[in-house]
């Protein structure tokens, strides 16, 4: 494929995929609840129902916020997938990520505040890790660029186990997934009010949540990144990551923000630079 | 003499006029200088300030009898690419912030400090003189030269600094004059030590000598340049320089001073390159960036993130010059552009917005929106343009990273966990001038046209410098690393592709604003249903109305302020002590 067509596959695919994914989840998590869980399609249903419901908001302006971190997320993706560099695409992401923060700030409700404070704990959690697993890939791969590093002969896995591990660590708070779903929660038991997305209703929250399939497309992508010398072993690789995190979610409840802050820091610490030191005197 | 100034692409200019008459009269000032700086020291009771001086006087002067009748350079000045980029920076962002004084001390003195003595004369003198030995900075090539307009911006920030004259400005000016002091001795026996090992005080040659004449002298220079640019341990006297009326604040932090720091470790980079002693630089700035990132998250003084967010910025500028590889030059010095425009722009909104809330609180700049509308954007502006992509210092601080990471991989420890919190305290701040708690009264009145007119500007540029960054950087930073390398750090032309598209992005944002009276329902936020009509108040205990209060959070219990700063002062003291130790060993 060449990188337009996988990016038209991707703008394609990605919600597709994405809705399903979130559908998956939804399924199992009932049954590790001991419930049936909804319809597969059932997110599709949900967002369909959203975008026709009427606009309400608190302040005029804060669903232009939300509408720019859905585009911003979009073209991360667009980036990752079109094969462009890893860095910028992890600044994209930031971008679309603070779209999405202000939106919370703007909607001035105390709920949705703390939520945005939440969230941005969150991005300052995960930021380190995700900068290293783009500089381990880097250093073991030659290349920023994600075309290269997808035709490499030898899978990136070799050098860098200590940087997946970390990486998976982190995608955890990225999933929002328990026990790092501090801003917002699947899980109504644990959440305040609902978080970040409070003040969000109709197509805004519709907007919200295909930003989320688009960005999980992304982050599994890179999960595949890791894989990439065997194709369907990456494919598979990403699945079991995705399994994995819906397991984490229904067996672990939310930490404290500052046990979220203070592991990712060590384990970025510990296992994905312990790598790149590795990596640097081999 | 102004028939020498051509620049020539591939070489560096420089001036063929023999000046002895004009070296022998600025080392009369220089003593000058000197005795009024000691008279200082004993005036205010500090024999540090004294002694210091003193030692550099004696020094200096020894240095001019003895080899005084050795010391005819070739050339006195020169101008490259590097020097025109500096000279627009202090030209531009200086001017507009003389401009912005005018209406600012007129104010500042008649209605909101009456207690100080208006010095306005003596205030801008002083600014002027400061500009002027910048413009001498960075054209210097005889190191004397170099070395007098250096001093003369360390008296000119001291004065400067205590122009209130209360107690607490003239500790802080004391404060920096010290630490000034201490890098200016290094500066006078760096220039002693490369006269004697290898004959000559121009700067030119010293870039091109070979490490065993360069590297101690370089350092020494390096080591000057890290106490102006305010590296750890040398930071606190940025931080204590905030008590000086605000356009002083915006000159020392972006056209002035700090900057003549990271211009001479950049200018130094190719001697530095590859040694131990270009580690240690880079590792101090390393530490610099990361600590003072840190110690910005604890603080809601608007002024004060500002200056950690200057010294953190800096810190990436001198890793860059410590590398020194052709990838970290060009990344450094496009650092020094865009964080000079964004950063007066920052300062001098703040200055402003000071005089209209009388505060500088950032907790205060709720609601800045409807207070300030205009004022707003311009902050919002300048907050994006320091840490946003796709704003030129986002571009450079990419570009820093890719640098370290072919040079010295395991320094993009500080880098990531330097950027997280950097992220965090800028954005809390803007989503705080978004926030509305309740109908705001708009107080944007009376801020005088020179104000706006340099508030424009700064904010047009600190647009313009992003969208014309493939420009500046081909045609003004470009040529000046490949001049000295032989090659250069530029952007790929699919990143540039990216960059612009995203910029279109970002600036469609703004159009959205087009369609406000859309016909959406407005409702009342969720404030668990007790609601006391709106959304900024609601029902609280034994049905008293209270006002709905949101405050960001500080981490002031795991992250306190004064001790990462203090942290940050031991582990730059050791890292001196190792950069001394390595001179020892060289």
């Amino acid at each position: 494929m060449t990188p337009f067509v996988r990016l038209l596959v991707y703008l394609v695919a990605a919600p597709l995929l994405g809705g399903l994914l979130a559908g998956l989840d939804r399924k199992i998590s009932g049954r590790m609840q001991a419930r049936m869980g909804p319809p597969l399609w059932q997110p599709f249903y949900d967002v369909w129902k959203l975008w026709r419901k009427e606009n309400i908001v608190v302040r005029r302006s804060q669903n232009y916020y939300v509408f720019f971190f859905l585009l911003f997320v979009i073209f991360t993706g667009a980036l990752f997938f079109a094969g462009f560099d890893l860095l910028l695409m992890v600044f994209a992401l930031t971008l679309a990520g603070i779209f999405f923060v202000l939106a919370a700030y703007k909607a001035s409700s105390p709920y949705s505040f703390i939520g945005a404070e939440r969230e941005l704990i969150q991005m300052m959690a995960y930021e380190p890790m995700v900068l290293l697993t783009a500089v381990g890939m880097y250093m073991a791969g030659g290349s920023f660029y994600v075309h290269d590093l997808a035709s490499r002969s030898s899978s990136l896995i070799w050098p860098l186990p200590g940087v997946f591990l970390g990486f998976l660590f982190v995608l955890v708070i990225k999933f929002r997934k328990s026990p790092f779903d501090l801003s917002c929660s699947h899980h109504a038991h644990q959440e305040l009010v609902r978080g970040i997305t409070t003040e969000f209703s109709g197509s805004a929250l519709a907007m919200i949540e295909v930003a989320h399939w688009y960005e999980n497309v992304l982050l599994l992508g890179w999960v595949y990144l890791f894989f990439s010398a065997w194709p369907v072993l990456g494919v598979a690789a990403a699945l079991a990551v995705f399994l994995l995190m819906i397991l984490v979610d229904n067996t672990c409840a939310r930490l404290k923000w500052q046990t979220t802050l203070k592991s990712a820091w060590i384990v970025t610490l510990v296992l994905g630079f312990g790598n790149l030191l590795v990596l640097s005197f081999l | 003499m102004a028939a020498a100034v051509k620049l020539s692409p591939n070489e560096l200019t420089t001036f063929p006029f023999s000046a002895h008459a004009i070296t022998v009269t600025m080392e009369w000032l220089e003593v000058a200088m000197g005795l009024f700086v000691v008279y200082v020291g004993i005036r205010h009771r500090r024999p540090l300030i004294a002694l210091l001086m003193v030692a550099q006087m004696a020094l200096m002067l020894w240095f001019a009898f003895r080899h005084g009748a050795a010391l005819h350079t070739e050339h006195n000045l020169f101008a490259d690419k590097f020097s025109v980029i500096m000279a627009l920076i202090i030209g531009i962002t200086g001017g507009l912030i003389c401009l912005y004084a005018l209406g600012y001390m007129r104010e500042f003195h008649v209605d909101h400090h009456p207690e100080f003595k208006d010095r306005r004369p003596l205030f801008f003198a002083l600014l002027f003189i400061f500009l002027g030995a910048m413009f001498g900075v960075v054209f210097s090539n005889n190191l004397l030269w170099l070395y007098f307009f250096w001093e003369v911006t360390t008296l000119c920030s001291f004065l400067l600094i205590g122009y209130k004259q209360n107690t607490e400005s003239t500790q802080n000016a004391l404060r920096a004059l010290t630490y000034n002091l201490i890098g200016g001795l290094a500066f006078a026996v760096g220039i002693v030590w490369f006269f004697l090992r290898g004959g000559s005080i121009e700067l030119s040659v010293l870039i091109k000598s070979a490490p065993a004449v360069a590297l101690v002298p370089a350092a020494l220079l390096a080591f000057a340049g890290l106490t102006k640019s305010a590296q750890f341990p040398f930071t606190g006297w940025l931080l204590g320089a905030m008590v000086a009326p605000t356009p002083v604040s915006a000159l020392l932090h972006s056209a002035t001073m700090v900057k003549a720091g990271v211009y001479l470790i950049v200018r130094l980079a190719p001697v530095l390159q590859g040694s131990f002693v270009g580690i240690v630089i880079a590792l101090i700035g390393a530490v610099t960036f990361m600590i003072g990132s840190f110690a910005a998250i604890g603080t809601s003084d608007a002024k004060k993130v500002l200056a950690y967010s200057t010294v953190a910025n800096l810190g990436l500028i001198v890793i860059c010059g410590g590398i020194g590889t052709y990838e970290a030059v060009w990344a450094g010095v496009l650092l020094i552009v865009f964080h000079a425009v964004a950063k007066c722009l920052l300062f001098l909104c703040v200055g402003a917005i000071e005089h209209k809330l009388h505060s500088r609180d950032i907790e205060k700049m709720a609601g800045l929106v409807l207070t300030m509308p205009r004022m707003s954007v311009m902050l919002q502006i300048g907050i994006a343009g320091m840490f946003l992509a796709p704003f030129g210092m986002l571009i450079s601080k990419w570009a820093v990273l890719k640098a370290v990471v072919d040079a010295y991989p395991l320094i993009t420890l500080f880098l990531v966990f330097g950027s997280a919190p950097t992220l965090f305290f800028w954005v809390k701040w803007l989503g705080k001038l978004l926030q509305i708690t309740g109908p705001l009264k708009n107080v944007e009145a009376g801020i005088g046209r020179g104000e706006w007119f340099a508030l424009s500007v700064l904010s047009a540029l600190t647009i313009l410098t992003c969208i014309f960054f493939p420009l500046i950087s081909k045609y003004l930073v470009e040529p000046y690393v490949t001049e000295i390398y032989g090659q250069s750090g530029h952007l790929a032309y699919g990143n540039f592709l990216i960059m612009s598209l995203m910029l279109v992005m970002v600036s469609l944002f703004p159009l959205s604003f087009f369609n406000y009276g859309w016909r959406g329902k407005v409702m009342d936020s969720y404030l668990g249903g007790a609601n006391a009509g709106g959304s900024t108040k609601y029902h609280g205990a034994a049905g008293a109305v209270r006002e709905v209060q949101m405050s960001n959070y500080y981490f002031g219990d795991i992250l306190n302020e004064a001790k990462v700063f203090r942290a940050g002062v031991v582990i730059g003291l050791m890292l001196s002590l190792v950069l001394a130790g390595s001179l020892f060993s060289l």
